[in-house]
């Protein structure tokens, strides 16, 4: 069968749901690989991609990919393409996965394609565009078809693989080294999944008011196990990290379940959350445009209606 | 410093964008033209850097004829000249040959710093900064919110999932800034009328000797394959809180497998 590399997102040594769906996406057209960039890697990790079909696994542990931004993990796929030549090569549809594909494309001569959210035999892709108004289906022609896919786009299921382990050396060009990371400032999140990857999204938007009563909308998103966002109107006022923004300069979410509480629903909004599967809105004013991609919505005051929700779950539990 | 920044026309996100049945490339005739978003960013950190240390700022755009609208804009706010990049040959380009054009076109007119929006709203790829950087060989200073000169010194602050990165390089170089990082100026009338006399080169594909082999439709490394209008979500429910707004959003979740 024919070889895919995915490449691993990993934080703390934990492989990401990510990349346990890009591997069950690659076994159903090949015989996934994993790529494991960086320090971290465990036995557990090892266990992790193996239980979920990894039939190869090239570690690459060198501190020296990380220090640097991107290109070192292009050139690191740049060698198993050249060594291994894949059928494909998946990476997560995150900002960094996408600009990891595109130098890939470069170094590779080959095709990419961004924010899948899904693949067929050929692979040929899905993507949904436009904010969700049309969809397309593309594929790469040239080279060795490199996808970015979104995560969320497909359920995860185990199916153990050999895991064979190969180690691999890089020596980074100097290019690959001209932009360095001096420094890491992590921003607390607290226990909550990652946004990108959770299953269901809770988020706020100006209506929220203020940072104190983003709490209503954090106990909203802990009764269900949810991650919690915000539209840009709510972090540029503050109240809420950057790096939770959801929107066209956001972040891309596409879980299961989304909710909106306070948002109007700006197409800039919209084209960060709109593959959602289900989304639930709670605005007071029936004419916000977010009513029209709902499937659920509640035409009511958000410091009402979300704590009643909130407590009603925990009642059902 | 020489800063040139990567400008994009793209249609109006207000309005209904389309692709084309023949060709099943984006239609830009069908949809108003603007300057993507991000770029006004982009133009505004350039002009920031230029009242901090000297230079010029250049605009570069790739697009139709009308993209000169675009340009127009970017100069209203305050850029010095443009060079716009205009032939049918690249019509169809994907992000590949769009990087290798830009990047020709770059390599040909000089830098010290190239700035771009981390993201179109057409395209969103995002990946074209990254490319440049790849086929510029030149440090890639992606996703910035904050971008610092110093001498050939440059460091920017690079938005990840935990928060950020301080990243350090030397000029020349290649940034991509989020929104986050100013807000940008609205052109004055007198921007606006100088903006009528500043110098906009037009450049084909032959006078950038970008190879037509690279770029286009026909050359392009991917392919649309079939494309169809979203079918319409199906109208959802819609209820008005009595009171209860909260326990009937919770018999919806139920309702789902939610809880
Ligand atoms: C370059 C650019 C990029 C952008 N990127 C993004 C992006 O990535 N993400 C994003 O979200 N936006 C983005 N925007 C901004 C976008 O255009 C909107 O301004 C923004 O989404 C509005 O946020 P909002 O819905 O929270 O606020 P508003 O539009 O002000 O809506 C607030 C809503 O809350 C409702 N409300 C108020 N009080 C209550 C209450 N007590 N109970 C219930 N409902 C209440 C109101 O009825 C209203 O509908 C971008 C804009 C630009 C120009
Ligand atoms: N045709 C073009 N002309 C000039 N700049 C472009 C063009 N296409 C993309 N860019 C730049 O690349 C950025 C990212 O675009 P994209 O990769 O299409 O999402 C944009 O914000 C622009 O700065």
């Amino acid at each position: 069968m024919s070889e895919i590399l995915v490449l691993v997102e990993h934080a703390d040594g934990d492989v990401k749901k990510v990349t346990l769906e890009l591997l069950t996406l690659a076994r159903s057209l090949g015989e996934p690989s994993a790529v494991w960039a960086g320090p971290g890697y465990t036995d557990a990790a090892k266990a992790k991609l193996a239980e979920y079909g990894a039939a190869k696994i090239y570690v690459a542990s060198s501190e020296e990919i990380v220090d640097h931004v991107v290109a070192p993990k292009a050139e690191l796929l740049a060698k198993l393409v050249s060594d291994a030549s894949p059928a494909a090569v998946l990476v997560a549809a995150t900002a960094e996965g996408k600009e990891i594909a595109g130098r890939l494309a470069i170094k590779t001569d080959s095709g990419v394609i961004t924010d899948a959210v899904g693949l067929s035999e050929g692979f040929v892709a899905d993507q949904s565009i436009f904010g969700g108004g049309v969809n397309v289906r593309s594929r790469v022609t040239k080279g060795t078809p490199i996808v970015a896919v979104r995560p969320n786009s497909t359920a995860p299921v185990a199916e153990a693989g050999a895991g064979a382990e190969e180690k691999v050396e890089i020596a980074l060009s100097d290019s690959a080294r001209a932009a360095k990371v001096v420094e890491r400032v992590k921003q607390e999140r607290g226990a909550r999944p990652e946004l990108t990857e959770a299953a269901i999204v809770v988020s706020g938007g100006r209506g929220v008011g203020s940072g104190e009563n983003f709490a209503i909308i954090e106990k909203l998103a802990d009764s269900l196990g949810a991650a919690v966002g915000a539209s840009r109107a709510a972090t540029d006022a503050g109240w809420y990290p950057h790096q939770f923004q959801v929107g066209q300069t956001g972040k891309t979410v596409s879980p299961q379940l989304y909710i909106a509480a306070g948002i109007s629903g700006a197409i800039q909004h919209r084209a960060g959350m709109q593959t959602s599967k289900t989304i639930v809105v709670i605005n007071k004013d029936s004419e916000a445009p977010i009513f029209e991609i709902a499937d659920f919505g509640v035409v009511g005051d958000l410091f009402q209606v979300v704590p009643q929700l909130t407590e009603e779950i925990e009642k059902r539990k | 410093m020489n800063i040139v920044v990567c400008v994009k026309q793209v249609p109006d996100t207000a309005t209904e964008r389309k692709l084309r049945s023949d060709d099943k490339t984006l239609d830009r005739d069908a949809a108003d033209g603007v300057v993507n978003e991000l770029d006004e960013y982009a133009v505004e950190e350039a002009l920031r850097l230029k009242e901090a240390h000297g230079g010029e700022v250049t605009v570069l755009t790739m697009g139709p004829a009308k993209a000169t609208e675009t340009i127009r804009k970017a100069l209203a706010m305050g850029a010095d000249k443009a060079v716009h990049l205009s032939d049918d040959a690249l019509h169809g380009s994907d992000a590949l040959s769009t990087s290798y054009a830009l990047a020709e076109t770059l390599k040909k007119i000089g830098f010290d710093l190239v700035i771009l929006g981390s993201e179109s709203t057409d395209a969103r790829t995002g990946v074209l900064a990254a490319m440049l950087a790849e086929r510029l060989g030149a440090p890639q200073l992606t996703l910035a919110n904050k971008v610092e000169v110093n001498g050939s010194a440059i460091t920017i602050q690079r938005v990840t999932d935990y928060g950020f990165d301080r990243v350090e390089a030397s000029l020349p170089a290649v940034v991509s800034v989020v929104e986050k990082i100013n807000e940008p100026r609205y052109p004055s009338f007198k921007g606006i009328m100088a903006a009528k006399k500043k110098p906009v080169e037009t450049l084909a594909v032959g006078d950038a000797e970008i190879s037509a082999e690279q770029v286009g439709l026909a050359s392009a490394w991917s392919e649309v394959v079939e494309f169809a209008a979203a079918p319409p979500r199906a109208a959802g429910t819609v209820v008005k809180d009595e009171g209860d707004g909260g326990v009937k959003a919770a018999e919806f979740l139920a309702s789902k497998k939610f809880v």
